[in-house]
């Protein structure tokens, strides 16, 4: 251990060459994380912005709705099925068109509250909305009981969107898989190289270290501390660096990417920060072994 | 009893170079041998095939009578804690202080904190370097990086001590200084092998000159007595 902290204070610029192509490597690991939160986030937000609608009759009994609601709140691929009563429709109506009189007008000439109770119905998974829909409108119990208070579900209208979606959304999933893949493959070789190039300078020393008795192990441990101690000091610097990154960009960028980057850096510091250093260490540790070993063979 | 014995040894590198042919030599335990011939007469090769950084194309090397190239990795290194080894390029460890280089060969032969702490100044004043143990190899002169790579390659009180032109980049009080040092070392029961090209170097020194030319064998000639 001593000898390889040595080694990498009086290696002084190729030690600072190595940590700086390593903090290289793992912001883009770092920022594959930040990507895949976006993503996740973004997706979340969409997903929050379709349900299916069951609007029903203005005969239709609360109890009853209330009822459907239990029963649909009991299927196994729903979230959640939110009740608006027909009271809480027609308010909401009203202040939809706050500025529109004639409408409002129109609404009070008739007199009658026109509008009947909704639910609104939550997937777990946006494409768990089919199997939802079929139940609603197939030949289950539920569709028979309810099919005098239903006036109509707005599902088939949406499932264009809604398989849009599923389809935006495992395509975003896959490019960005595939993209994390290539960048971290590039930034892993161009950091196994760096740490090649600063074990290539020491080949000579490995071999004098060999001729005069140190074992092939004993010759590699001061090597595999400094691709530790590499991996570590990057880590800190990526750390305080996306620290800064995020603070920055945090609430510039929340209402486009759906999240405040800082808030969540901040929160996860310990799992991805945690994972980035794992990473950075193991890189460091396997590049220093496997560039050592060229030179052993003394 | 034979410390070294090279048999029927022959080295033919890659692009047809002969560097030995068919060398047949024997060298009894705490002789001091000195190895003379030109520039590419083979003496280096013969350091290199004894220390294992080379393996013969034919014959064998023994040391004690075992043959070194069947060594496995461990055998190997155990091999090269009981030669000590002198360049003459020195080949001192660049980042590591005189002390440190020093510590490094007792380190790796798996001695003691408290060995190397006591061992190794005293080493060093052996060898006159007592004022030098924090310089590293750039901050020392040609003379002391030589004392210095002399004490790394005694530390360990190996049986054999290959000296490679030891004073190739010396000047003449330096030279005079290392063979001192290896005529003490011998007298101390070391086997030691002086390889030189210098002839001054060659009638002052070694109670068995052994001549090699173009690979060969071509001189074994015993002294009685070594002066310098």
């Amino acid at each position: 251990m001593k000898s390889g902290w040595v080694n990498f204070r009086r290696n002084g610029l190729v030690s600072y060459a190595a940590i700086l192509v390593t903090t290289i490597t793992l912001s883009v690991v770092t920022a594959l994380f930040l990507f895949q939160a976006v993503l996740n986030a973004a997706i979340l937000e969409v997903q929050n912005k379709v349900d299916i609608a069951i609007y029903f009759s203005v005969s239709a009994q609360e109890e009853q709705i209330l009822e459907l609601q239990s029963d649909l709140q009991a299927l196994p691929e729903v979230a959640s099925v939110e009740y608006s009563s027909a009271d809480e429709q027609v308010l909401a109506f009203r202040d939809r068109h706050t500025d529109d009189y004639l409408t409002l007008q129109a609404l009070d000439e008739l007199g009658d509250n026109p509008f009947g109770g909704n639910l609104r119905i939550m997937a777990k998974d946006s494409t768990q909305y089919e199997a939802i829909a079929r139940v609603l409108e197939g030949d289950s119990d539920i569709a028979r009981e309810n099919a005098t208070i239903i006036e109509r579900i707005n599902y088939s209208q949406n499932k264009v969107v809604i398989d849009r979606l599923n389809s935006l959304i495992h395509n975003a999933e896959r490019t960005g898989l595939i993209i994390s893949i290539i960048l971290a493959v590039i930034s892993i070789v161009i950091m196994y190289t760096t740490i090649r190039l600063t074990i290539y300078m020491a080949r000579e020393e490995i071999s004098i270290m060999r001729l005069v008795g140190a074992s092939s192990s004993y010759v590699r441990a001061p090597f595999v501390v400094e691709g530790m101690l590499y991996g570590a000091f990057a880590w800190l610097l990526t750390q305080v660096l996306f620290v800064f990154i995020t603070y920055f960009l945090g609430s510039r960028l929340v209402g486009i990417l759906g999240l405040n980057l800082f808030d969540y850096y901040t929160s996860h510091l310990f799992t991805v920060g945690g994972a980035v250093l794992l990473v950075g260490v193991f890189l460091g540790i396997v590049s220093s072994l496997l560039a050592v070993r060229r030179y052993l063979n003394v | 009893m034979t410390m070294i014995n090279f048999v029927n040894a022959s080295k033919v590198y890659p692009n047809g170079a002969v560097a030995l042919e068919n060398v047949n030599l024997e060298i009894e335990k705490g002789e001091f041998v000195t190895i003379v011939g030109p520039s590419g007469a083979g003496k280096t090769t013969l350091n290199k095939l004894l220390l294992r950084e080379e393996e013969p194309t034919e014959g064998t090397v023994l040391l004690e009578n075992a043959d070194i190239n069947a060594f496995n990795s461990d055998q190997t290194t155990a091999l090269r804690r009981r030669i000590g080894i002198v360049f003459q390029e020195f080949r001192l460890l660049s980042n590591k202080t005189a002390y440190e280089n020093i510590a490094f060969a007792m380190e790796a032969a798996g001695k003691s904190d408290e060995e190397i702490v006591s061992d190794v100044p005293h080493v060093l004043q052996l060898v006159d370097l007592q004022d030098r143990m924090f310089h590293f190899p750039s901050q020392l002169s040609g003379g002391e990086k030589q004392r210095l790579a002399i004490a790394r390659a005694i530390i360990n009180q190996p049986e054999v001590l290959i000296a490679d032109e030891p004073t190739g980049n010396l000047d003449a009080r330096n030279t005079a200084e290392v063979i001192h040092i290896l005529q003490k070392i011998n007298d101390l029961g070391t086997t030691v092998v002086l390889t030189t090209h210098d002839p001054e170097l060659i009638k002052a020194v070694g109670n068995r000159i052994i001549t090699v030319e173009r690979g060969r064998i071509v001189g074994d000639e015993r002294k009685r007595t070594h002066k310098v």
